[in-house]
């Protein structure tokens, strides 16, 4: 196995036209399990690690965070994001152990693209777009055309995720995982809500309880043809509940040993009540 | 050595906090697990396993596999040159599946080659045809016979009753559960690993290998490779946590076949997911427990049902059925019971030794049971616990007399003074609630509950098996060398041995001696017995040599020897002036001597389960406080208050490391760890989807020893390691139905169980 440890963007893209097989590995906390277990045995491997460009948090345009795509967790944890975007704050502290959050990236967790990926549902809740190079090209993808199946997403082989633009927007919100365990657990269900005051609207999006991950756009359409979401509102708890059943009947769970569909789904109900009461307490 | 050395710090004798003596090696990593072993001209062993519970195997061709470039050799059944099988109890196990496997994983061949990855690609390339069998997963299919045998020995591994007292007997209060216990596993995190060097001449073996008992495991290696038992050698590898996992051969016969027939070194080493496969796990159980009780909640009758899944081979089945059943009454007095026990044959992954064994499914109902009593006749648990505990010289269900120490009221009203945890405030950390970094849930979704577990578990080997120990003690120069078997997989024997030595003999320097079979038997590192066993052996060898000691002293200075004893690092005479240190007076002379301790002998059981069938017992209280979120159902374990009977305190850190970690293991049963299976396969045969406790469940844990000094006991110590991980458990499960108002019958608690 050959290893390219790049230090520029370009070695790697250009790593990669060059070779069919290769793979980029950034914190390798998906990927080095892959390659244990024998699920995948590339021949060259592309390192990002050292590539620093991918590992900036920036605002160039006025009202986004713009999160290169090999910032490890740890530092997703903290300041700016957490002020900024602290859905995606929480969900990074969601991730795995120290050990796992110092070395894995939201790049990772796009690349592997799980519908289990615990900062995946942030991105869909705050209509996250991807930037994705070549060598002699780029794009820039909404995450809801991004992520296409279970570990399938529209990333060609020569592309590369540079970076995440987070929208920065007014109003509470925030992540919620169940686990059968309080820690370092891979998720049963999650919710990613946003309420987006200036606008007068909420979002949602669930994690494992589909193929991809799932924005429940009828229940956030109801919520708004029913409530009022500016500032300064609140949610009674009946429509806190019918939110969540709506949010719930949105969700495709399946049985597997982790857990049941019925379990996965109703604790769907259960994460958007909860998450749009403290929106709007 | 100094004649009069100015003792700057207390000596590690017994009663201090000895540190291990591998413990900053294990923090730095610089320890040499047995998986970190080399030989020169090493050769890597791999095992092939059935994908399926239940196949006839139809043919095996290795021929593509033998040609790969770089694999030595492969053996299948048709090279086990002794006995194709072994077992603790009953040798049904083959060392390869020869006509069927009867578990998923079972062994069917190994290779040896020059790489790891080269093994795994030969793995891949032997052929084997199996006939795919309908697997019989039930176990209650076994007992009624409602599946054709899976194996000759019958699906039925044993069968047992306990007949006691009035059989009419009952009450006013009758109250019955059926309880289901799921299959914890025992995740050491050392896995499996082994390395077996060939003697030169080919007619022999030195296996290096990770084990709870050298002598039984070279007994079933010597006969499975037809060599006499002196031609194999066994020495102790480091061994990471064993916890019953290790009791069984898993390797260790395949490891020395590969290296006999390959003529080079063979290092094997599982990986976790093969670890699931690799070794038994505890058995899932299901327990139907009616007790009759007096209007005050005071036991009359006990009917129980056991059934233990054994899965696919004996293992030590039968005695865990035994430890089970005769556990029904808990620590509590009772006079009658009808209890009908069963350990049966599944095409389920074998089951066998874990901490607690047998008594962890016993416990769980029999604590489930008093809550429901409790709760029958208006008393809190702790009342209803104290109207029934048990004494020192109340007959057992088995008719045999508690004869130990048996200070059951003690734990429990030691535990219920200990103060509870602060209550939830309207403030709290959002990570130290249900769901944890998840932030699931506020503190107005939170409720609290309380609940309580006492258990009584048997020390040492029962019914009739004598499970001695054997050390050796030399002294010279004032420095003692021991010498014993017993395995050393984390339980700190190798601290307390040096305490014992310093203590008896009154030496600093304490060499251990490789932990190896060139001494007699140490018995198991199980049972929570080494203490008191191989105790006993070191204290009973290094007291030889001080009598010897003493003589030469005597002789040297003419005193009576009886009016010498040790003071500190001196020999003196109690009723003159002389002292001598140690050292001195052992200069130039070298004393050794070997002791094997014995417990007293117990019985089996009658066809009605009469018998004095065990050694000794300890007993234990846990109270949990639990956060419950009733609507997702998740849980976090706040505190665990405990008082243990312990006889006496050897070693505080030693000990309370004991309570902490079986309190975690306890934990697992309680709320997460469960080997889960559907037709006879493992689906989640890895740390991502078997849930072992992290830092943020661990509860706080608040303990208090008792120490009532043990007669029976060598050094008044009773065996700690067991208890703190049985009634943790129903405590547990106990707090989570106090909060949540529901009945909860099945372990492990999923969040299901108690939101739908
Ligand atoms: C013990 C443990 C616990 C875990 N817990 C969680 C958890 O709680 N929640 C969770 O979501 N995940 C968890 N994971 C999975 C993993 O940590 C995350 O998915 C993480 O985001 C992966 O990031 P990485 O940088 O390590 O990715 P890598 O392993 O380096 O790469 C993963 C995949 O993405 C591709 N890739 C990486 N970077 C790029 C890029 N810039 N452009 C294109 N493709 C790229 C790689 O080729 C590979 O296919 C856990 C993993 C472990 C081992």
């Amino acid at each position: 196995m050959t290893v390219i440890v790049a230090k520029e963007l370009t070695t790697a893209l250009a790593a990669l036209r060059e070779h069919d097989d290769a793979r980029l590995i950034q914190g390798g906390t998906d990927l080095m399990v892959e390659i244990n277990f024998n699920h995948v045995k590339p021949t060259t491997m592309v390192s990002l690690r050292d590539v620093e460009a991918l590992r900036t948090i920036r605002t160039d345009t006025a009202g986004i965070l713009t999160i290169g795509s090999g910032v490890p967790y740890s530092v997703i944890e903290g300041e700016p994001v957490l002020s900024a975007i602290p859905a995606l704050a929480q969900a990074a502290r969601t991730v795995g152990s120290p050990q796992i959050r110092a070395a894995g990236s939201l790049g990772g967790n796009l690349g592997t693209c799980s519908p289990a990926g615990d900062t995946l549902p942030v991105m869909f809740a705050l209509d996250a777009m991807i930037h994705l190079n070549t060598l002699d090209s780029s794009r820039v993808v909404s995450i809801h055309d991004f992520m296409t199946g279970v570990k399938r997403s529209v990333r060609q082989h020569d592309e590369i995720i540079t970076a995440i633009d987070f929208p920065i927007v007014r109003g509470w919100q925030g992540y919620s995982k169940v686990g059968v365990r309080n820690a370092m657990v891979i998720s049963v269900a999650s919710a990613c809500l946003v309420a987006d005051l200036e606008n007068a609207n909420v979002r949602i999006a669930l994690g494992s309880v589909g193929p991809t991950i799932i924005r429940c756009r009828e229940s956030e359409a109801w919520l708004k043809s029913t409530q009022d979401l500016s500032a300064g509102q609140s949610i009674s708890i009946d429509v806190a509940n019918e939110f969540g059943r709506r949010a719930a009947a949105e969700s495709s769970p399946i049985d597997d040993h982790r857990s049941t569909a019925e379990y996965r789904r109703h604790a769907i109900s259960v994460l958007a009540s909860r998450l749009l009461r403290k929106a709007y307490q | 050595m100094a004649t009069s050395s100015t003792v700057t710090k207390p000596r590690d004798i017994l009663g201090s906090s000895a540190l291990r003596p591998d413990g900053a090696h294990k923090v730095q990593g610089s320890f040499e697990f047995t998986s970190d072993m080399h030989a020169e001209n090493m050769l890597w062993g791999a095992t092939l396993r059935s994908p399926h519970p239940y196949a006839r195997i139809v043919s095996i061709d290795t021929s593509a596999a033998l040609a790969l470039s770089g694999v030595q050799c492969v053996i299948t059944a048709s090279d086990v040159p002794g006995k194709p099988t072994y077992g603790l109890i009953s040798s049904d196990q083959p060392v390869f599946a020869q006509d069927f496997v009867r578990y998923m994983g079972e062994p069917v061949a190994a290779v040896a080659a020059d790489h790891p990855e080269t093994c795994r690609r030969a793995l891949a390339l032997i052929n084997v045809v199996y006939e795919v069998l309908n697997p019989l997963t039930d176990p209650e299919d076994a007992v009624s016979g409602a599946h054709d045998p899976i194996h000759p020995d019958g699906n039925i591994i044993r069968h047992q009753r306990i007949i006691r007292g009035d059989q009419t007997a009952t009450g006013p209060i009758v109250v019955e559960g059926e309880y289901v216990i799921g299959m914890q596993d025992q995740a050491f995190l050392g896995l499996e690993a082994a390395l077996a060097i060939p003697d030169p001449d080919g007619l022999g073996v030195h296996l290096h290998v990770a084990t709870q008992w050298l002598h039984e495991d070279l007994s079933q290696i010597s006969a499975c490779l037809d060599l006499p038992a002196e031609k194999v050698r066994l020495t102790l590898g480091g061994v990471g946590g064993a916890f019953g996992a290790r009791e069984d051969i898993s390797l260790q016969v395949h490891c020395c076949l590969l290296a006999l027939k390959a003529g080079r070194p063979i290092k094997m080493q599982y990986s976790r997911e093969e670890s699931f496969f690799g070794h038994v796990h505890r058995h899932p159980a299901t327990i139907f427990m009616r007790h009759h009780a007096d209007a005050n909640g005071k036991i009359i009758k006990i009917d129980a049902r056991f059934v233990f899944d054994g899965g696919a081979y004996t293992s030590t089945s039968p005695a865990v059925l035994i430890n089970g059943i005769t556990h029904t009454q808990g620590p509590y007095k009772c006079d009658n019971a009808t209890v009908d026990g069963y350990a049966v044959r599944t095409n389920n992954p074998p089951c066998g030794a874990m901490r607690g064994f047998g008594v962890v499914q016993a416990c769980f109902a029999h604590e489930s049971q008093m809550d429901k009593i409790a709760a029958a006749v208006g008393k809190s648990p702790v009342e209803v616990r104290l109207i029934n505990a048990m004494v020192t010289g109340d007959p057992l269900i088995t008719g045999q007399i508690m004869e130990s120490v048996a200070p059951v009221a003690r734990c429990i009203t030691e535990t219920d003074v200990i103060p509870l945890p602060e209550p939830l405030g309207t403030t709290v950390n959002e990570l130290a609630l249900p769901g944890g970094s998840g932030l699931t849930a506020s503190r107005s979704n939170i409720v609290r509950g309380i609940g309580w577990g006492v258990s009584m578990k048997n020390l040492m080997y029962s019914e009739g098996f004598d499970d001695y120990a054997t050390a050796r003690c030399i002294l010279k120069d004032g420095v003692a060398s021991l010498k014993f078997a017993t395995s050393e997989v984390g339980q700190g024997f190798v601290t307390l041995a040096p305490q014992i030595a310093r203590s008896v003999l009154g030496v600093d320097e304490v060499i251990i001696e490789p932990i190896d079979t060139q001494i007699g038997s140490a018995g198991s590192t199980s049972a929570s017995r080494q203490t008191w066993m191989s105790g006993g052996a070191v204290d009973g060898a290094c007291r030889l040599v001080r009598e010897r000691l003493f003589h030469h002293v005597g002789k040297m200075h003419d005193i009576d020897p009886l009016r010498l004893v040790i003071d500190g690092t001196d020999v003196v005479d109690q009723l003159g002036t002389f002292r001598i240190s140690v050292a001195d007076s052992s200069d130039g002379i070298e004393i050794s001597e070997t002791f094997e301790h014995h417990h007293r002998a117990t019985e089996e059981l009658d066809e009605n389960g009469q018998g004095n069938c065990h050694t000794a017992f300890a007993f234990v209280a846990h109270r949990a406080v639990v956060d419950v979120d009733p609507e997702l159902g998740l849980v976090k374990v706040v505190q665990i208050a405990t008082a243990q009977d312990v006889g006496r305190v050897l070693n505080p850190l030693s000990a309370i490391g004991q309570l902490e970690g079986g309190i975690a293991q306890g934990l697992g049963l309680a709320v997460m760890e469960e080997i889960v299976m559907k037709d006879g396969k493992v689906r989640n045969p890895s740390f991502t989807d078997y849930l072992l406790p992290t830092a943020l469940d661990a509860p706080d844990v608040i303990a208090v020893m008792i120490e009532e000094y043990e007669p029976q006991a060598p050094l008044g110590a009773k065996g700690i390691g067991e208890p703190p991980c049985i009634s943790v458990t129903p405590a547990i499960v106990a707090a989570i139905r106090n909060a949540i108002g529901k009945d909860i019958e099945r372990i492990p608690v999923r969040p299901q169980d108690i939101c739908l």
